[in-house]
Formats: structure tokens, C-alpha cells, sequence
């Protein structure tokens, strides 16, 4: 047997480090700006620090700049290590590592610029797409590559985890993403409302699972063992563990959408498959406890593992919450409140922020071969973070009940008791507060982090190529008898052939029959195109976020019909590229406002809010009364919608800024009339017209539907 | 845009049926191996990350 000498690559490994701090902060610090615009609009500072695109900002920072580098960080120590091989390809490292540091810097810019598909976390536009996926690309050759070159015969299961993250993502991500360019900046998902609504949430709901879970299980089992220096508790319970995860988590997205427009069997199955994932997440939670077993002393002591408790506790609270969210009854009260906020954030904050801080602490000294610079900060940020995440989950869930209850209210006469939604949001607005509060907490420990880690840096020096040797791998020229589970472990290709195959299945299941059986999505003959302004001002209420506080989604419940009118129906949304119907109502529902109020009401309530609605926190949108609507844009968004199959007549993209101008001279008009005078060439009348029609269609010819 | 094709394939409402019975064989499968796996080799790979050829304790 031949000893083989290498080096394990650190400098990548730190690199990523960094990365992952420096995005956190980044991350943390725009949440907060975020939250604290709730209870004090007139941080809302103009067009590109507004809520509604500062809140993508945070959220995909969160996800795909501070996770994302924290996976990266963890992989490649991780699986070079369990592959004893240096990574595959280092010039393969470094494009991954700039790809997709120069990914978040232009989705940063573009989404603050207010370039977005308005689908949440994958609201970067089609060329930003195109670059993910090949920066994806690279990082599996990467991987890939390192395994194949492994001199370790048996794959731990911290590599599947990884293996089944690489595929999931790269299927979630182009099937997300497929889209039609208008332009260099904007684009058309090819599906539309319940279909579009479908996708997005199989998409969204499997980006938690296969982007904030799968890949950081893989660095639990990794890490978790290292830190307490003792093996997994159970090697079956994680074989198990990862097999049941990967196949029941890609069948429960549509649990996003209940009581929506979607087909009522396609909801129930996403509640079955939620509810049967209590059983391998719980196991892979025990799993990561009980590693600690007879090693509770340490936990006391060591801050790393004091961390890595904290995480998998909230990994355990949030699977647990995640299936009981999924039940009907339970969602009435949850979606579009806070309580989803709340949820997510013990995920957020508890499982991927606690993790990766236990993990930073555990690597940066070994990386720099030195101590850490001080325990004494590191329980104080523990502590800080801890207070921070209950700071912000108390007043999320005491947010989500009451304002519920105060919607579904109504008197002994059989009317809401608090007809103005205004009044449910100033009833939470000490809550909101206090939320602030917390994510401020968890901020200044996760500064206190980078302090202490930039001083171990300092105070070491980096091991850029970590030299080790293991004897290289024999072929084997006759397979020992075994498993055929023993057999797969071993060969990551048919690994990676199987776990999609099984993700496959799942995604078609859910998504074949809403597609082709027409029946789940009946058509209503009053339903009509948007004309090409209305088109023009729903642009702009997609590029502005205000889906992000404003659902188009009345659900069939009595105080909801009684607030906002008609509950929804699938074929009204059938010509909406992308689907608006939100997840959570910072503001009231928008699905029936059109001829709610005159057009002059919305003049106001755009210019200034609180005019119209004293008390509200909506942000200023006055610039849309500056802006000049880019009608040259008009032509080719209505060309690409004709080729999604939306009936304009032939050659009507050529015309149809003629009938723009028509509609934009009578609001326009209108407005003159009642006092206020505009350009009818100004964003806020396309604005103005959008909003006008939405839900009228149904309004008007209420014989015609049946659903 | 997929229902053209997919409309053409006959009896394609088995399929669920059909992917929910090779799941269910998938998990009995799995569960049966996982009783029956060999404990030392068990032992052997959960061991892997602590398998390293320099002290890690700092």
C-alpha cells in the first residue's frame, strides 16, 4: 500500500469564512433597517431604500450570502477531510469563491435598483440566473471532482447531505427560473397565477429545505462530532434520516398555499408530506443531541457546543413548527401574519445563525493554528444572541394571534368589529418594536463575533496548505458481498442519480396534474388581459415589492369576504405573469381594491399615506409622480406576453402604446378634475390604473363564475 | 406549456399511484438494511470525521 502526501486547501476555506461573516453583518444589519421601517415609516428614505426592496435585499443576503457562504465554508473543509483529497481543482475554488461573491454584490445593486421577478427568494433577473447557474456548475465539477478522487472508500453521510443540495438546488433554481426576457433587466416567468403560485412555493418551500437544511446537516454531522470529539450517536438513525428527508421534503411546498386558489387536493397532499416530516427531522435532531451524550460537562464549558445546542434545539422547534403550521386550522391564523415571520426566524436566527457561529469559532483558530482570542466574548455573544432570537420570536408570535383575532372578529350585529385593518396594525406596532429590539441584540453579538475572530486572525498564522497522507485507494477487483445500500455508499454517481430521480418524482407528481387537467383551473369568461398601462403599472408593483405587505389573495373565510370582498378564484389570475398573491399582510388584501376608491384617493394615498389613512405606515411614493413611464418597454412586454399564449391580437404590440396613452390622458384627466394635476406620462397614473382594475373582472359579471 | 405532451401519455394518471408504491417499497427497503447493517462497520464509518492524521485538539 502506497502512503500518498497532500495538502488540505485552508485558504479557500477561509476565504469563505469571511465571506460569511461579512455578509452576515451585511444581512443582519439590512433586516434590521427593515424591521425598524415597520414601526417608523419615515425611514423608508426614497425610491431604492424602500421596504418593499429592502426586504428582498435582507432576505436573500440572508439566505444565499450568509448561509450560502457559510456551506461553502463548511464543504470545503468538511468533505476534504472525509475524502482525505485536496479539492478537486483550486483555480475551479477560486471562480466558485468570486462567482458567487460577485452574485450577491449584483443582486445587491439590482434589487435595491428595483429589478426584480417578484418571486420571493429568487427575485434576481434572468442574467443574474444565468450566471448562478454556472458558478453552481463549477462548485459541483468541484466537488464532484474531489470525490471521485478520494482516497477514503466509504462516503460519510455528511456527503450525501451535499451531494443531494448540489442537484436539488440547480432543479429548484432552473425550474424557477424559467423565464422570458423583455429587456437586459426584466423578465416574464412562462407560467402564470396558480401555476406560477405552484411553482414558486415547490420552489420556495424546497430552497428552505435543500438550501437553509440539507447542506447544514451535512456540516451538523460533520461538526457537531469534530467539536465534541466523539462519533454521531446513531449511524442508522442519519441513514434513515437523510433517505426520508430528501423524499418527503420536495412533496410539501403546496402546504404555502392553503386556503388560496389552488386545487384543494394539491393543498391536502402538501399537509400529508408535512406532517410525515416531523418523523426524520426529529430523528435527525436526536441524532445530533444525543452525539453530546456523557458529554454534558463539556457543553458547560466549551462555547463552540453550546452553540451547536442552541442550533439543533431551534432545528428541532421549527421542524416540529413547520408541520403544525401545515395544518389547515392552524394556517388560517398563520399565513399572512407574524407568526411566519416568528417561525422563520427561529430557523433563521436559531438553526443557520447559531450553527455557523459554533462553526466559525471551532475553525477559525484551528485554520490559524491558535487559540481564540477570548472565550469571555464568545459566551457574551452566545448570550446576546440567545436573548436576541426570544426578543424577536415573543413579540412575532404575540403579533401573528392578535392581529388574527382581531381580523376574524366580529360584533354580537354580525359586522367586523375592526373593519379598519389600520387599527389591527397599530395594536401590534409596540410589538414591532420590540422585534427591532431583538434583531439588534442578535446584531451586536454577531459584531462582537468578528471582533473576536479578525483578533485570532491576527494573533495566528494562516496553515494556507495543510500537508497530510493517506495511503491511496486500491480498485477493488472483487466487490465484497453486501448491501445494496453498502454498494451506493460508495459511488457517489449513482448516489446523485437516485436522490434526483426521488426529488424528480416528487416535483412532477405535485406539478403534472395542475398543469394539464384544465378542471383545476376553471376558466371565467369575464376575466380579460391587462391593458398595456395596466400591464406597465403592475411592472411597477412588482418592481417596488408591494406584494412584500400586500397579499391578492382573499381566502373563503367569512371576515375575510366581508373585509375584502369575493374570495378568490384560480381563473382569475390565469394572465398573471408572475403571480402577486403575496405571503404576508403588513398592509390590508389587494385583490378586490379596483373601484374601491376614486382615482384621486390613490393620487393622495401615494404622494403621502398617512393623508389618507392617518397612522399608516406605508412608505411615500411620491417619486412615481416624477418618474416618466417608460412606454418604449411597452411593445416588447406585450409581444412576450402574446408568446406566453395571453390573447392580444396579432401585430396589437405595435398599437398598443396608442391605447397606453388613451387610458393614461382619462385618469390623467380625471385627476385634473378633482384637483390634482399630472402628466399622464408619469408612473403613478400606470399605477393608478393597475390598481383600479384589479379584481373588477369579477366584480362585474359575478353570473359567469363557478369554482 | 407541458400539458401538449403530457396529455398524450396514456394512463398517465397511474403515475402517483405507481411512484407512491415505489416509495413505500423504497422505505421498507431501507428500514430492513438500516436493522440489519453490520454494527462494526457502522462503527467504522460514523468515525470518520474524528479520523485524522494530526491531533485536532488545540
Amino acid at each position: 500500500m502506497t502512503i500518498e502526501k497532500f495538502s488540505y486547501d485552508n485558504k479557500i476555506v477561509r476565504n469563505f469564512a469571511i465571506a460569511t461573516f461579512v455578509w452576515g453583518i451585511v444581512g443582519m444589519l439590512v433586516g434590521l433597517i427593515a424591521a425598524l421601517q415597520i414601526p417608523f415609516p419615515g425611514l423608508n428614505m426614497g425610491e431604492y431604500v424602500s421596504f418593499g426592496r429592502v426586504r428582498p435585499v435582507h432576505t436573500n443576503a440572508i439566505i444565499f450570502a450568509f448561509v450560502g457562504n457559510g456551506i461553502f465554508m463548511g464543504l470545503y473543509y468538511s468533505l476534504q477531510r472525509l475524502c482525505k483529497a485536496r479539492m478537486f481543482n483550486d483555480t475551479l475554488s477560486k471562480m466558485h469563491f468570486w462567482g458567487w461573491q460577485s452574485i450577491i454584490v449584483l443582486a445587491a445593486v439590482t434589487l435595491l435598483g428595483g429589478h426584480t421577478t417578484g418571486k420571493e427568494y429568487a427575485e434576481l433577473e434572468w442574467p443574474i440566473d444565468i450566471l448562478i447557474t454556472l458558478v453552481w456548475v463549477v462548485f459541483a465539477v468541484n466537488m464532484f471532482g474531489t470525490i471521485i478522487k478520494r482516497r477514503e472508500r466509504h462516503l460519510y453521510v455528511a456527503i450525501w447531505f451535499y451531494i443531494a443540495t448540489v442537484i436539488t438546488v440547480a432543479v429548484l433554481h432552473i425550474v424557477n427560473s424559467i423565464e422570458i426576457p423583455v429587456s437586459l433587466w426584466k423578465s416574464y416567468p412562462v407560467y402564470a397565477g396558480v401555476q406560477d403560485a405552484l411553482v414558486q412555493w415547490w420552489y420556495g418551500h424546497n430552497a428552505v429545505a435543500f438550501f437553509l437544511t440539507t447542506p447544514y446537516l451535512g456540516l451538523m454531522y460533520y461538526f457537531v462530532p469534530k467539536a465534541a470529539n466523539r462519533p454521531v450517536y446513531s449511524y442508522r438513525l442519519s441513514i434513515i434520516h437523510f433517505w426520508a428527508l430528501i423524499f418527503i421534503y420536495i412533496w410539501a411546498g403546496p402546504h404555502h398555499l392553503l386556503y388560496t386558489a389552488l386545487p384543494d387536493w394539491a393543498q391536502s397532499l402538501g399537509t400529508v408530506f408535512s406532517i410525515m416530516l416531523i418523523a426524520p427531522s426529529w430523528g435527525g435532531m436526536i441524532n445530533g443531541l444525543l452525539t453530546l451524550r456523557g458529554a454534558w460537562d463539556k457543553v458547560r464549558e466549551d462555547v463552540v457546543l453550546k452553540f451547536m445546542v442552541v442550533a439543533i434545539t431551534a432545528y428541532g422547534m421549527s421542524t416540529f413548527e413547520g408541520p403544525m403550521l401545515s395544518l389547515k386550522s392552524v394556517n388560517a391564523i398563520s399565513h399572512f401574519t407574524d407568526w411566519t415571520i416568528a417561525h422563520v426566524h427561529i430557523g433563521g436566527l436559531g438553526w443557520n445563525g447559531m450553527l455557523t457561529f459554533g462553526i466559525l469559532y471551532w475553525l477559525i483558530p484551528r485554520l490559524y493554528q491558535t487559540k481564540l482570542y477570548s472565550n469571555k466574548m464568545a459566551s457574551f455573544h452566545f448570550l446576546i444572541a440567545t436573548l436576541g432570537i426570544l426578543f424577536y420570536a415573543v413579540p412575532m408570535y404575540w403579533a401573528g394571534f392578535t392581529q388574527y383575532f382581531m381580523w376574524q372578529e366580529f360584533t354580537a350585529d354580525g359586522v367586523l368589529k375592526y373593519p379598519n385593518f389600520l387599527e389591527t396594525v397599530t395594536q401590534i406596532m409596540p410589538m414591532y418594536k420590540l422585534r427591532a429590539f431583538g434583531g439588534a441584540l442578535y446584531l451586536i453579538g454577531a459584531i462582537s463575533m468578528v471582533y473576536n475572530l479578525i483578533k485570532t486572525m491576527q494573533a495566528g498564522v494562516l496553515n494556507e496548505n495543510e500537508s497530510s497522507e493517506a495511503p491511496a485507494l486500491e480498485k477493488l477487483t472483487v466487490e465484497p458481498a453486501g448491501h445494496w445500500h453498502r454498494w451506493i455508499e460508495r459511488r457517489p454517481i449513482q448516489m446523485l442519480l437516485i436522490a434526483t430521480v426521488l426529488i424528480l418524482i416528487g416535483g412532477l407528481v405535485e406539478m403534472i396534474p395542475t398543469f394539464m387537467i384544465s378542471s383545476n383551473i376553471p376558466t371565467i369568461t369575464a376575466v380579460k388581459p391587462y391593458t398595456p398601462l395596466e400591464l406597465q403599472g403592475r411592472d411597477l408593483y412588482v418592481r417596488d415589492g408591494c406584494y412584500t405587505c400586500h397579499s391578492q389573495m382573499i381566502r373563503p373565510f367569512r371576515h375575510e369576504t366581508e373585509r375584502y370582498g369575493e374570495y378568490a378564484k384560480a381563473g382569475e389570475f390565469i394572465y398573471d405573469h408572475p403571480f402577486q398573491w403575496g405571503s404576508k399582510r403588513t398592509g390590508p388584501d389587494l385583490l378586490r381594491e379596483g373601484g374601491k376608491y376614486p382615482n384621486i384617493w390613490h393620487y393622495h394615498h401615494m404622494i403621502d399615506p398617512r393623508t389618507m389613512s392617518p397612522g399608516s405606515i406605508m412608505p411615500i411614493y411620491d417619486f412615481l409622480a416624477e418618474n416618466d413611464l417608460d412606454t418604449s418597454s411597452t411593445g416588447s412586454k406585450i409581444r412576450a406576453m402574446i408568446s406566453l399564449g395571453v390573447p392580444y391580437p396579432q401585430g396589437y404590440d405595435l398599437i398598443a402604446n396608442q391605447d397606453l396613452m388613451k387610458q393614461a390622458n382619462e385618469i390623467s384627466a380625471d385627476l385634473k378634475k378633482n384637483g390634482a394635476g399630472i402628466a399622464s406620462n408619469k408612473e403613478l397614473v400606470a399605477m393608478i390604473a393597475y390598481l383600479q382594475r384589479l379584481g373588477t373582472d369579477i366584480k362585474a359579471n359575478k353570473t359567469d363564475v363557478t369554482n | 406549456m407541458f400539458r401538449q405532451y403530457l396529455d398524450k401519455i396514456s394512463g398517465v394518471e397511474v403515475y402517483p399511484m405507481f411512484s407512491l408504491m415505489v416509495f413505500f417499497t423504497f422505505f421498507i427497503g431501507l428500514i430492513w438494511y438500516v436493522v440489519k447493517a453490520n454494527k462494526e462497520e457502522m462503527d467504522i464509518i460514523s468515525k470518520l470525521p474524528l479520523n485524522n492524521d494530526k491531533p485536532e485538539n488545540l
